[in-house]
């Protein structure tokens, strides 16, 4: 590499800064200034966008979003969200990746029709879980149907009980965040060296226990890169409730904290920058406190399992 | 697989028998169950049997399930296609919503693209798309061909730097893009909605790697032969890069047209709405009636044109995503 250095006289090697010019420029403007001027943002109270004038420095941004009923709600709503769907799907994605995993024929077919959801437009397909689950005058949708013919009573999912449109958005996260995670676990099951089974299957290990001695073990890395970037997801869920319960979501009470951003900044309960900056870095730190104890908890609980393995 | 499977089962099943044999034969009292020897040969062919039953069992099973989590995948898509079919009067009289349609009706597409304007908001998503990932094509292309083959002062920390960048979540910066792009006056124009989307740290990075592995002495003869850097970039370099820019194109190509929040916050003029901003105003004031059929016809217009794609290029998006999909 080092003997490439010089080229057509230019000793001081312009030419590279040249070539990285547009890449510099966009992310300069577009990800570097935003980056610090959304703190100078949260810190500037009272900042009005027309006239780019505020009126003090301090914390009451801050203050202002942390006791604004509509906050702590979404904050409500995106906790429960993460703490139900995380689990669920990385769990559900491990059980059809194993099956999956385990069968030859027709498997190119159930991974690319499990892949199907990754490619499709969030906010449309959104509306065709909100068409199954909706309870309209003129009908009571096909999953109350579904409930009725079970003996239950019908529900009003999208305008209904809490609980109810909880376990809506619950749904269609899992339904959305499935296939990147059965598509990651697939591929880490089938890196892993077929030696450790066949050298069970000669001691003759059971299923279950070949299952939870070797493949969660070897797969456990990846299991947890999921757990972390499925909890960063989650925090940050937006579209795909706007997708089941439209824009305005503060009044149907189902907002989330990123939803809550976007509503202070534009839109009918928009104009307010600073309140969107101050709720956006919250989101930030609560995001990179998870991310952390997650990376601390993960890395003891992965090496103690790749310790396990290789002690064996 | 499953036939290798079976002939180490067996196997075990041997060893075991055989095991049992040389237990009795080595002389130690087992009680009642000493010299059962033909006992257990007798044995083994009933335990094949179980063991291929049991097998049969847990791989019906296991395709039961993952048939099971196919139809749920499936579902929203077969009834929004189903529910596109049906007419308006048709659908609004089935209080029990039924499974088939008998006479399916091309009306609702007529009307999604005739009265509402989804042939616009079609059009704005195509060059938005086109657009932006041309011109991120052409930025990132320079900048990882820089990294990769140029020398200059600090590359190695700026590279870092870039690397760095990729941590920063897309909504920290928005809100002041949001405030920069108001103040410019470039709400509701193209510039505004394509600019902040151009770059990508990530497949700067992707791509860089790409270049690396590209065979130095290749770039040495090029030099002999006087060939300038921009054109060994686009007669060599690019080329033999073609499926990763193949890749990276298809995943920036299904970014775009999905996008929702930057549309959303730039543009209030519905002719610059792109789909996702589309489909939401369709909801909210679309029809003019809830015309849930419509609606439907509306939702497989935006889905059919990835679908195919995802359907053509299936194994790159694939291990495209499984490369670095962070984005979830």
């Amino acid at each position: 590499m080092n003997r490439v250095k010089r080229k057509k006289g230019k000793p001081g090697g312009l030419k590279g800064y040249l070539y990285l010019l547009p890449a510099l420029l966009f992310l300069g403007v577009f990800l570097v200034y935003p980056l610090v001027d959304v703190f100078v943002y949260s810190f500037e109270e009272g900042y009005n966008s027309a006239s780019q004038t505020c009126y003090g420095t301090g914390l009451y941004n801050y203050n202002y979003v942390l006791h604004d009923p509509y906050f702590l709600q979404a904050v409500k709503n995106t906790f429960l969200l993460v703490v139900i769907t995380v689990p669920l799907s990385t769990g559900l994605a491990l059980l059809v990746s194993v099956g999956l995993h385990s069968i030859k024929p027709l498997r190119d077919l159930f991974q690319t029709v499990y892949f199907l959801p990754y490619v499709t437009n969030t906010l449309a397909v959104g509306l065709v879980f909100m068409i199954l689950f909706k309870k309209t005058a003129y009908s009571d949708g096909l999953i109350n149907l579904l409930i009725t013919w079970c003996g239950g009573d019908t529900v009003d999912f999208i305008d209904g009980p809490y609980w109810a449109k909880m376990f809506v958005l619950c749904f269609y996260t899992v339904w959305v965040v499935m296939p990147f995670k059965i598509l990651i676990l697939t591929s880490a099951l089938a890196s892993v060296n077929q030696d450790y089974y066949k050298a069970a299957q000669v001691d003759g290990t059971s299923k279950l226990r070949t299952f939870f001695r070797i493949t969660l073990p070897m797969i456990s890395p990846m299991i947890f890169y999921l757990v972390i970037t499925g909890f960063i997801g989650a925090f940050k869920a937006y579209s795909d409730v706007v997708a089941l319960f439209g824009t305005d979501l503060n009044a149907a009470g189902m907002n989330t904290i990123v939803g809550y951003v976007y509503d202070m900044l534009y839109g009918d309960s928009g104009g307010y920058p600073s309140y969107a900056s101050a709720a956006a870095i919250l989101l930030f730190a609560i995001v990179l406190t998870i991310t952390c104890i997650n990376l601390l908890v993960s890395g003891r609980k992965v090496a103690a399992g790749g310790g396990y393995e290789y002690g064996k | 697989m499953s036939m290798e499977n079976k002939i180490i089962d067996r196997k075990t099943d041997y060893q075991k028998t055989e095991e049992r044999m040389a237990g009795t034969s080595g002389g130690r009292i087992k009680g009642p169950r000493a010299g059962a020897g033909t006992a257990d040969r007798v044995d083994y062919g009933r335990v094949e049997r179980q063991a291929r039953i049991k097998n049969r069992v847990g791989k019906t099973i296991t395709y039961m399930l993952l048939t099971l989590w196919a139809l749920v995948v499936l579902f929203p898509f077969y009834w929004m296609v189903l529910t596109s079919l049906k007419g308006y009067g048709a659908y609004n009289s089935e209080f029990i919503p039924r499974f088939y349609t008998l006479s399916p009706t091309l009306q609702n597409y007529v009307d999604a693209f005739t009265t509402v304007s989804l042939g616009r908001y079609l059009l704005n998503t195509a060059v938005f798309t086109l657009v932006t990932t041309g011109l991120m094509l052409g930025v990132i292309v320079l900048a990882a061909f820089a990294f990769a083959r140029l020398e200059f002062k600090g590359k190695h920390i700026l590279f870092v730097a870039f690397l760095s960048l990729m941590m920063i979540p897309n909504e920290l910066v928005v809100i002041t893009n949001f405030v920069t792009v108001t103040s410019l006056d470039l709400r509701n124009t193209f510039t505004g909605l394509i600019l902040p989307s151009v770059t990508s740290v990530f497949y700067i990075y992707l791509l860089k790697e790409n270049f690396e592995q590209i065979p130095d002495s290749l770039y040495y003869a090029a030099k002999v032969d006087g060939t300038s850097d921009l054109k060994y970039l686009f007669k060599v370099m690019i080329p033999i890069s073609k499926p990763t820019l193949v890749t990276v194109t298809i995943l920036k190509v299904i970014e775009c047209w999905n996008s929702y929040v930057w549309p959303r916050l730039i543009t209030d003029n519905p002719d610059y709405y792109l789909v996702s901003n589309g489909i939401q105003e369709i909801r909210e004031n679309g029809f003019g009636r809830e015309n849930i059929p419509a609606m439907m016809a509306a939702v497989v217009v935006i889905s059919v044109p990835l679908v195919l794609l995802f359907l053509v290029f299936r194994k790159k998006i694939m291990a495209g995503v499984s490369r670095g999909g962070t984005k979830f």
